[in-house]
Order: C-alpha cells, then structure tokens, then sequence
C-alpha cells in the first residue's frame, strides 16, 4: 500500500519537525521514588540521574569521570580530599557548595528504613572535613580505595530545599532541586516523570527541551509504543523484537555490552548439598563440587556459543571474566571456556563419576534476559555429559530468599559490578560477614590468597596498582572454576530514525545522552 | 392501569428500608471478621516467601548492611510480633508505609483507584449498554442473519484471551492505522476532586482500547445472559398474556420481559465489576493503564507487605460493599425477595 507509507511517512516527518525539541522515552521498569537518598534500585537512580549529579560519574565505560568533583586525590592513607567544581547552581538558582555535600552524604547515611538503603557508601567515611568552600576532605578509619567508586552512588542535593525534606517533598518536586541537566516538572507515579531542560547545565546544554520518561515494563507495550511513534525511544528490547527493529528502516538499534554477567553458583562447602545424588537418587558419597575437576567439567559442557546464538538471539557474549569487558579489572587473557563435552566426560570419569550424578539446577524465571531459556538450554546440555539435570525456576521473590537461606546448591545469578575487585569480593570471597566479603558467595568457594590480595586491593590507594592486584586476585581465582561463567547480556536502546544514542554498559538510559543526527 | 404486583413491591420496599439498619450491621461484622482473617493470610503468605531485602538490596551490600536493612524496617522481629504490630497500627487507621515507595499503602492505593475505576466503569458501561440491546436482539430474532451474527462474535469475544486482543488492538489501532494511543492515560481534569481522563478528547482517546479490550468478555457475558433470558422469558405466560392484551411489542420486551432477565445480569455484572476492578491487571499492563493492577503486582515481585495486604483488604471490603449493593438491587427488582434472607 503505496498510499499508507506515503501518509506514514509524512505524518512522522511532520511528527518529528513537531516534537524537535521534545524526546519520550519507554524506561522497562518503574520508578518508585525521587528521593534520591531512599531506594538504591537501578530504575530509581536512572530517573535521578536527570535531577541530581554526584561528585564523581562514571562514563559509558564505567569508568571514573568528574562530576561535581572535579578532581580528588588521597592525600594520606586515609584522608580523601574532593575539589568542587565552581560556579555550579541548583536549580533555584542557589550556589552548589561544600555545605550541600557534607549534608548529602548525612541524609544518606541517615535514611535507614529501606529495603536497598544508600548508607553502605557513606559507612567508611569516619570524619568530614570543610577545607573550603570547594574542598572538602574524607577520612576513613582504615585505608579504602572504594571511596571515590562509592561516591558515584551518593546524589547532591541542595541542603537549603532537602533539609527536613521527606520522600513526599522529592516526589512533588518541592525537595527535588538538583544540579542536573534536567528540572523535575512532575512525577506521576507508576506511569511518568516530565522532565524540563536546565539552561545552566555545567556538563553542556542537553538537546531537549523537554523529556517526558514513561514507565512501561510490559515489553510488548513498550515496543509496540516505539511503533507506533507514540515514544521515540525505548530501552531493553525483547531479544524476540531485535532483528525486527534492526531490519526496520524507521528505527535505530544500539547496542553494548552490559556490566551484566550471568553465572552458576556451585555448593563447594556442604557434604551432601541438597537435591545432589546419584542418577537412582541415592546419596553420593561426596559433594563432587568440592572436586576442581568436576566444575571444569561442567564448565566444559557448556556450548556458550550455542546459548549466545541461539537461546539470547545474539544478545549477549560469551564469558570468560567475572566482569565484562570495558569493566575496570578485565582480564583480557581469561577467555571463555571452550566448549569440549568430551573432554568434560574424561574429567569427570577421572574424578570417580564415569556415570555421572544427578541434580537440580534453580533459576529465576523473571529476573534476567531469558533467564528460565538459559536455566533449560545448560540443563540439556549437561545430560549429554552424563549429569541428569532438573530445572526449577521461580520468581525472583521467591528465589531470592531461598538462595540465600542455602536451599540451592546448583543456582543462576546475574551479576553487575563496577569494577572487578568488588565483583570477586561479593561471589568468590570467603564468606566473612565482619569484613562483608563473600555476601554473594552461595556456594562458599574460598581461597585464603585470593581474599588477601583482595584485602591488599581495597587498600590501595592508588588505581593502577589496585587493577593490577584486581586481575591477579580473578586469574588466580577463575584458574580453580569457583563459579561457572555463561555469558555477558547486552544492554540495547531503539529509537526512531534522526536520533542517536551512546549507549551505555550500565545499562542507564540518560534522555541528555540522546542527541538529534 | 398499574400492574397488579406494585402494592407488594411497596411493601417490600419499606421493609427493606426497615430491615436495612439490621442488615447492614450484621454485615459489617461479618466483614470485620473477613478483613482480620484476610490480613493474616497474606501476612503469613508473604513471611513465608520472604522479605524485600532480598530482592531490593544493591548487590555491593555486605551481610552486615543485609541485617541492618532488615532490622530497620522491623522484618527481624518474629511474625506474631510483627502482625501484632500491624493490627495495633491498622486500628489507629493506619497501614503501613510502602517499603518500595516510602509513601503509606493506602495513599499509594487510593491514588491509583481512580484510574482503574474510570476503566472498568467504562468498560462495564461498555458491556451493559452494548450487550442487553444486542442480547435482546439476538433473543427476540435468533434465526436472522444479525442475531447470528451476534452470537458467533460472543463466542469469539468468550474464547480470545485477553492479552492477545489487546495486543491485536494495539497492533492494529495505533501501529497500524495510527488512529489511537497504544498505550498511557490521558491527562487528567479534577472532577468532585477525584482526578478523571474522560472529560477530554484526549482522554477519551486513550481509554478507547483498554476499555474496549476490557469490557469484551463481559460484553459476551451480558449478551449470552440477556439472549438466554429473553427466550426463555418470551415463552412465559405473562408475556403471551401481556401481548393478548394487546400491548404493543416495546412495551412487552422493554417493561416485561426486561425487568424479569434483569435480576441474574444485575447479579452478574454486579460480581464481574469486582473482578474488573480486582483483576484488569492484564490490561492495565498491557496498555500500561496506571491502575492498581499495575501496582499490586510491582509490589508482589518486589515483597511490598504493606501495599500488598493494604490492596486485598480494600479488595475485599470492595466487594463487600458491591455484593451489599447488588443484595439491595436484587430485592428492589424481585419482590420476592427478602432482604433479611439474602445471604452474604
């Protein structure tokens, strides 16, 4: 139909001259609060991220970039001084000072009563310190190279408007006075959050006036919204809608490689885990997982290309770091395990299971890309090799608790991190809940040196050396297969034609990043 | 000349309204009994699933910070404690803060009533004035083309999942023809200062698919309900009566045999309107209708107690009342029945 295209295509030029100035974008999940200090949720702080700036950023990469900082150095082992960036206003038009910090880093230690409370990244701080009016120093009580990282998840906000504010005062815009590249014009829960452009922007005027972000988790109606030009950009595509947009003349697909990694915990610290037996169901003698060979047979069954392939459409890679790669503390030498069911049976024969063992591997089944499709495909995979596999999925508000109680002793989990050294700390790290290393650690793998040069990491002041220690601590880990590495997810946008996104491996949907061709 | 039953249902009527004060407080009681029981199931439900933590804590929090967390928002107290809690709490009308929000539960619901009430009033609009014309067409001519016509599409309307018509709605109203907004509310206008969407053209816009969709199932419903009722209700003797007298055929099918098919669609619709209300979460997602549906499962996924049994509590007292106003409706039509024998 001729005609139909022709009228489409003149009602979407004449769309696009309409709303030059105006970008709507689908987020996939809801944003429950603009108090920027309540819930550490991903969805909230992207909705945030308009609104406030932190002292340090990070860049598409993750990796550390100036924010309302402009530079920061550990002038002692445990000293920390920040330099403010000047001549920064709010959005009331008030100068951004060294008071507003130290009362941002207070109300974020304060607000306790959360579910995901910000306090951990304010915990190490032991002292604050106004130099001046742009300097301000950090003490902790033992040397901390985090600091700066942690620093990124803690917003400024105007002490003049936050102060005695309560979540309500942000959601209504009253509190929510930021030095972002955007104003909070209005928050209707659980539907939108309208967004007016700050002139005054110090990182650069944005290229929108104004940006509503709409909040559609149904996939369908957020894709079918992006068809029907009713949005000009959404984010996380449905692996099934990705070729359909990329063939798609009037849309434009972005991709990168997410912080995203998803793995297999393996119960290394139990006799007899549970749901682990012989194929008749009888219990083993041992808990294979104990054995080195027996995860390096596992790991060997698994065909990541054919899951990457076929099972994520292509989105995604095969994995072979507990990070991915623009991360900081990437091994480049630690490549994906290679798939060699053969030599995944000799493996296993030589660690006393020529007929293999039986048990059930859990997942999530609403949590991750496909998760339950991965959770079956591994399953099948391991039956060629001799280990007969169950598959039980859940939702995530189920499975959660249950893993943490230890009811799994074969389990998925999709981890993002921003740096290598806190990844290894959260899945490999000998559970000590003193130090908090080893919180993620379900299956209890430990390795005394690892965690030292762990230790060692987190104590070193300066970024070179820390992400040496970080690669020595994964290569020296990853060599004893603690967890079973599958694959990175890629984070994806679409937007229509004549826009353009830099995409992002936090996965974070910024409207001030989207820029007309 | 008025119709020979009109002194009963007048007598009925006073001793409705004399019976009402009785009625209404045994059923009150009842409900209370209802709402505590309620509470504690989905208190022990969500306990047993597990806490928001869980799901909420950002994953470079220790064991320590996990402890904390859980200990700030009173989840490590044991259950009795937290539900005694809880009731001591709700009886000063208070039900807790939302954990994902940070705003009290029922602020959180009632702010979203308005939205699914506009739906699915809409929608049951929809369905009754839709359905009894095309229920009574298809009962008065069953063998003509129409009301043929009017039963298949029930069939199809009964048949088709939700979901997949809504999509189909979306995929060819706006994807396709552009005539319509996939999805959203429209802006909204204070009425009686309750916020509503359906005084503007734009509004009116954005309702047109969801509540279509909604309302689909209940139309075949009301339609089935309508045709049974008719035919069954033309071959009565009062209706044969009624034409012998000579009154015209309006005047039968619009006072006779309407008024006596009514009372089991009031029933109907008066239960399907609790459900639309309860249930039109799968459209409300779907065409992303910022309604409690959408927000009772956010708060499932992520262990929200509060807003969780907030929302069944005000569910069930929903229904409560709607059973309350369909008991009443029902002895107004029949006089028969007696409002004191109606059982909750």
């Amino acid at each position: 139909m001729p005609l139909r295209r022709f009228l489409f295509a003149v009602i979407a030029a004449f769309a696009l001259t309409a709303h030059a100035a105006e970008l709507r974008i689908g987020l996939a999940a809801d944003v429950t609060s603009l108090d920027p200090h309540y819930l550490n949720v991903a969805p909230n702080n992207n909705a945030a991220w308009h609104v406030f700036d932190a002292l340090v950023h990070v860049d598409a990469n993750v990796r550390l970039v100036p924010g309302l900082a402009i530079s920061w150095r550990a002038i002692d082992s445990t000293t920390w001084e920040f330099k403010l960036r000047k001549g920064v206003k709010f959005h009331d038009g008030s100068d951004f000072t060294a008071e507003d910090v130290i009362f941002s880093l207070e109300r974020a230690a304060t607000l306790a009563a959360s579910p995901g409370p910000f306090a951990s990244f304010v915990k190490p701080i032991t002292a604050k310190q106004i130099v001046d009016p742009w300097t301000i120093r950090l003490k902790t009580a033992a040397p901390y190279a985090m600091l700066p990282h942690d620093l990124n998840s803690i917003f400024i906000v105007s002490k003049k408007a936050a102060t005695g504010a309560r979540t309500e005062d942000f959601n209504s815009a009253r509190a929510a006075v930021g030095t972002g590249p955007y104003k909070l014009l209005r928050f209707a829960r659980g539907d939108r959050v309208e967004l007016a452009r700050n002139d005054a922007y110090w990182g650069g005027k944005s290229a929108w006036d104004k940006v509503t972000l709409r909040i559609l988790p149904a996939d369908t109606a957020r894709v079918a919204a992006l068809l029907a030009g009713d949005l000009d950009a959404i984010e996380n595509i449905p692996t099934a809608d990705l070729t359909r947009l990329k063939t798609n003349a009037n849309f434009r697909l972005e991709q990168k490689v997410s912080w995203r990694t998803m793995l297999l915990h393996m119960d290394q610290y139990r006799d007899h885990p549970p749901r682990l037996s012989d194929k008749t169901g009888k219990p083993l003698a041992k808990n294979p997982f104990k054995d080195a060979r027996v995860r390096l047979a596992v790991s060997k069954a698994i065909n990541r290309r054919a899951i990457v392939e076929r099972v994520m459409e292509g989105d995604a890679i095969a994995a072979g770091n507990l990070v991915s790669p623009p991360v900081f503390g990437y091994v480049d030498a630690l490549k994906p395990e290679i798939y060699e069911p053969e030599a995944a049976k000799k493996l296993l024969a030589e660690a006393g299971y020529p007929d293999g063992f039986a048990l059930t591997l859990y997942a999530p089944n609403d949590r991750y890309v496909n998760d339950e499709q991965v959770a079956q495909t591994v399953a099948q995979m391991l039956a060629r090799v001799g280990i007969q596999t169950k598959v039980e999925t859940m939702p995530a508000s189920v499975y959660f608790g249950r893993a943490r109680a230890g009811e799994f002793s074969f389990a998925l989990l999709g981890w993002g991190s921003f740096s290598g050294d806190l990844a290894l700390r959260a899945l490999v790290a000998t559970p000590n809940a003193d130090k908090g290393y080893g919180a993620w650690n379900w299956g209890r793998y430990s390795n005394p040196k690892v965690d030292a040069l762990l230790e060692q990491g987190f104590a070193t002041l300066d970024e070179k050396k820390r992400e040496a220690l970080a690669r020595e601590a994964a290569m020296l880990a990853l060599k004893d297969v603690p967890v079973i590495l599958l694959h990175h997810q890629l984070a994806s946008w679409a937007m229509k034609k004549g826009i353009a996104y830099r995409p992002r491996t936090d996965e974070y949907t910024f409207a001030h990043q989207f820029r007309p061709q | 000349m008025a119709p020979p039953y009109m002194g009963i249902l007048h007598s009925a009527f006073w001793t409705l309204i004399f019976s009402m004060p009785v009625f209404i407080v045994r059923r009150l009681m009842q409900s209370v009994l209802v709402l505590c029981f309620m509470s504690l199931l989905v208190f022990v439900g969500v306990y047993a699933i597990g806490n928001p933590v869980d799901i909420l804590i950002n994953p470079q929090a220790d064991q320590a910070d996990i402890e904390r967390a859980i200990a700030a928002l009173g989840l490590d107290k044991p259950l009795w404690q937290q539900y005694l809690i809880f009731l001591k709490q709700a009886l000063a009308g208070d039900l807790g803060k939302s954990f994902a929000y940070n705003i009290p539960a029922i602020q959180l619901i009632l702010e979203r009533m308005p939205a699914t009430l506009e739906l699915a009033l809409a929608a049951t609009g929809m369905a009754v004035f839709l359905g009894i014309p095309l229920g009574l067409w298809a009962g008065l001519k069953p063998d003509s083309w129409p009301g043929k016509l009017i039963m298949t599409g029930s069939i199809l309307g009964f048949s088709l999942p939700t979901f997949w018509v809504g999509l189909m709605l979306i995929m060819l109203f706006a994807v396709e023809l552009g005539w319509l907004p996939s999805n959203g509310r429209g802006p909204t206008t204070e009425l009686l200062g309750i916020p509503v969407s359906f005084l503007s053209w734009e509004g009116v816009r954005h309702l047109i698919l969801p509540a279509t969709n909604l309302a689909l199932f209940k139309l075949s419903l009301i339609i089935r309900l309508t045709r049974a009722g008719t035919r069954e209700a033309l071959l009565q003797d009062y209706v044969k009566f009624a034409r012998a007298k000579g009154l015209s055929s309006t005047r039968v099918v619009g006072v006779h045999v309407l008024k006596n098919i009514m009372i089991p669609i009031v029933t109907v619709i008066g239960l399907e309107f609790g459900s639309v209300i309860a249930f039109a979460i799968v459209t409300e997602s779907i065409f992303a209708w910022p309604g409690m549906g959408k927000l009772i499962i956010d708060s499932i996924n992520v262990l929200d107690r509060p807003v969780i049994v907030a929302y069944l509590l005000i569910i069930v007292s929903l229904f409560i009342l709607i059973n309350l106003a369909v008991d009443i409706v029902y002895s107004l039509l029949d006089p028969r029945v007696r409002i004191s024998e109606a059982k909750g």
